[in-house]
């Protein structure tokens, strides 16, 4: 461990790479996720949407060991999520988070909170890391804040600035928590766009969000979650024009209006 | 009032208000009556101390400083004798002061930051027993535990019965008596040796900062580095021989000759300044650590980096900056709380000051002396503090 990157490329297109069979999770009494199953396969982009306390969050925390699981199984890229610190280590290091609250790290700047990463768990020389950095943060449209503070960037800058934190570990997979719930309205659609041209390059994504513009536009599939299950899992147009069960369909009703 | 072609337009603005509705004069007032108040305040106490002083034949003065104390200090890092003035005396007291102080503040740190970590700490025992610690200390008065720790102290049993400690070390009613270190010849190579083992470190610590720009793994050079710290003086020990000794204390038939001994007094305060301040210290140290919001533990965890390299990259940065100004106050607590020596009979600043004040006559000035003087310590403390808390402070914007 250590040196050695994990084997590249060993997931192909098409490939499963995230692998849930019967996920359950309590906090305490409350059981929060009752046997979720759900198969990502690789450049796919699942939504993941439902009411407040459903287990989204916390289900999509379980793929990176933010949360532990209490039962079933959760394979990431052949890795098993278990409570081998290696396993943890690995499939961390090739899963990207980007939470609701931005989570830079104030006393750093942009650049340096792309580099830390990069350099303290890849090892990569200093120069290629902040080479590598000031592309993502091209890529995403902010070079010129590089050698600011997260204090000094508004919402949508900070969450752009954690996206690009996140691809500098050249995930294979990038999670997504609420990513635009704490934006002011009109600096959604810059971070909405930049996830859409990722979701474009093939990325595979799990985003827990209720834009539901961004959803039929750009995943492949939709996960409705109510109560800790899936209730229903499609792909987008059968989610929107054809949902099939009663909650899926009050729900959406609720939220467009 | 006609304004000239040009003027700022708010002039008029400024005359058509009658002044005790104008806020800018009120404001202006205010601060003058203020400054007027705090001036007669002051000049009533300063005439009330002159001519009560007056009354009583009393001048403020500093000449009795030069003349002869006649009365003994019980211990002090500066030899002190009856016959020398109290200019000396005043001095020897204040080395007492500062003594216990930078002693106090450094092992007040230590043991502050293990309770804090402790308290936070997942295991059961560990964090109850230090919450136990720390609200049995911080909820009693020091005055009393420094009271009680002297009276134990006191308790012990007399020289011909101490206990016996390994390592020559014992303890009895006149104190802790520990064996004393003495140079050898060897020291001035071996303290070479040491000096050069850091110097090594140092320079390995630079290579390994420049490796780890280069993109290699820079915790081997560490370790070589750490290595080198505990085997080049080591092997240097073995090698030259001790540089070294120690100088047990040797039971005689009314005392221990040899060694170094703490006096129950000194050792009491000691330990109940570190103990009382090491409480307050170790909620400053939770606090801040606690500070650091949780999201920022889950973005470094969801980044890859280990455990240690989250406390030391991203936690601690940001805690430091919660836990200097808070410290700051502890240390400046633990120096202004020495005075309470007074009560189990160690013969510090404060407590030296009091036998001046009665045998001089003296007592404002005397007391101005010492105010100037903890002031001057505080001040300094202060200073060095925030000249530290400036560095921790890292800029956000």
């Amino acid at each position: 461990m250590g040196d050695q990157e994990p084997a590249p490329g060993t997931a192909m297109a098409g490939d499963e790479i995230i692998v849930c069979r019967d996920v359950h999770k309590w906090f305490g009494q409350h059981h929060v996720l009752r046997g979720i199953d759900l198969t990502v396969r690789t450049g796919e982009v699942v939504v993941i949407f439902g009411p407040s306390g459903s287990g989204k969050s916390t289900f999509i925390r379980t793929i990176n060991r933010l949360e532990e699981h209490q039962r079933g199984q959760i394979i990431v890229d052949g890795i098993e999520l278990s409570d081998d610190l290696r396993n943890i280590a690995a499939i961390r290091s090739e899963i990207g988070m980007v939470f609701q609250s931005f989570n830079l790290f104030p006393h750093l700047t942009a650049l340096q909170n792309v580099t830390l990463a990069p350099i303290k768990v890849r090892h990569w020389a200093r120069d290629r890391a902040e080479h590598e950095a000031m592309e993502l943060l091209t890529r995403v449209g902010i070079p010129e804040q590089a050698h600011k503070y997260p204090a000094q960037l508004s919402g949508g800058q900070q969450q752009r600035v954690a996206l690009a934190r996140a691809l500098a570990m050249q995930p294979k997979i990038m999670l997504f928590d609420e990513p635009t719930s704490a934006l002011d309205p009109e600096m959604i659609s810059e971070v909405l766009d930049v996830m859409r041209e990722l979701a474009q390059s093939g990325m595979t994504m799990l985003c827990v969000t209720h834009e539901m513009g961004f959803a039929r536009a750009v995943c492949s599939r939709m996960a409705f979650f109510d109560q800790g299950q899936i209730v229903e899992l499609g792909p987008p147009w059968q989610i929107f024009d054809a949902p099939k069960h009663e909650r899926t369909k009050r729900f959406l009703s609720q939220i467009l209006h | 009032m006609t304004s000239a072609p040009g003027a700022p337009s708010d002039a008029p603005l400024r005359t058509s208000v009658p002044p005790w509705r104008n806020v800018r004069v009120r404001r202006v007032a205010a601060q003058g009556v203020f400054v007027l108040a705090v001036l007669v305040a002051a000049l009533w106490l300063w005439n009330n101390l002159t001519s009560a002083m007056a009354r009583t034949n009393l001048t403020f003065s500093l000449n009795f400083l030069r003349t002869t104390a006649g009365f003994e200090i019980a211990e002090s890092p500066i030899p002190f004798r009856a016959v020398d003035s109290y200019g000396q005396a005043f001095i020897a007291g204040l080395a007492n002061t500062i003594v216990v102080s930078i002693v106090g503040i450094v092992l007040a740190t230590i043991l502050g930051v293990l309770v804090g970590i402790a308290r936070l700490s997942r295991n059961w025992l560990v964090s109850r027993l230090s919450a136990g610690f720390v609200e049995v200390m911080r909820n009693t008065p020091l005055l009393v535990q420094l009271v009680l720790l002297y009276a134990v102290l006191r308790q012990l049993p007399p020289v011909a019965g101490s206990i016996s400690l390994p390592g020559s070390i014992y303890l009895n009613q006149r104190g802790l008596f520990i064996p004393s270190p003495e140079a050898e010849a060897t020291l001035g190579p071996w303290l070479g040796l040491v000096v050069g083992a850091v110097a090594l470190a140092f320079v390995l610590r630079r290579i390994a900062v420049r490796r780890e720009d280069a993109g290699l793994d820079p915790r081997r050079l560490g370790l070589v580095g750490l290595a080198g710290l505990i085997v080049i003086p080591l092997a240097g020990w073995i090698v030259l021989g001790a540089p070294i000794s120690f100088d047990p204390p040797v039971l005689e038939r009314f005392n221990f000759r040899g060694g170094t001994s703490f006096s129950p007094e000194f050792t009491a305060l000691l330990a109940g300044l570190v103990i009382y301040t090491a409480a307050f210290i170790g909620e400053v140290v939770r606090g801040g650590i606690q500070a650091v919001r949780r999201g920022q533990v889950e973005a470094a965890q969801a980044l890859g980096l280990t455990e240690r390299q989250t406390l030391r990259l991203v936690v601690f940065p940001q805690a430091l900056r919660v836990i200097v100004p808070p410290l700051t106050s502890q240390y400046l607590n633990l120096a202004k709380n020495s005075s309470l020596a007074i009560a189990i009979g160690f013969p510090d600043l404060f407590a030296v000051s009091r036998t001046m004040a009665n045998q001089t006559g003296q007592p404002v000035s005397v007391i101005v002396l010492v105010m100037a003087t903890y002031l001057t310590i505080s001040l300094a403390t202060s200073l060095l503090m925030n000249l530290y808390n400036r560095r921790v402070q890292v800029l956000e914007r």
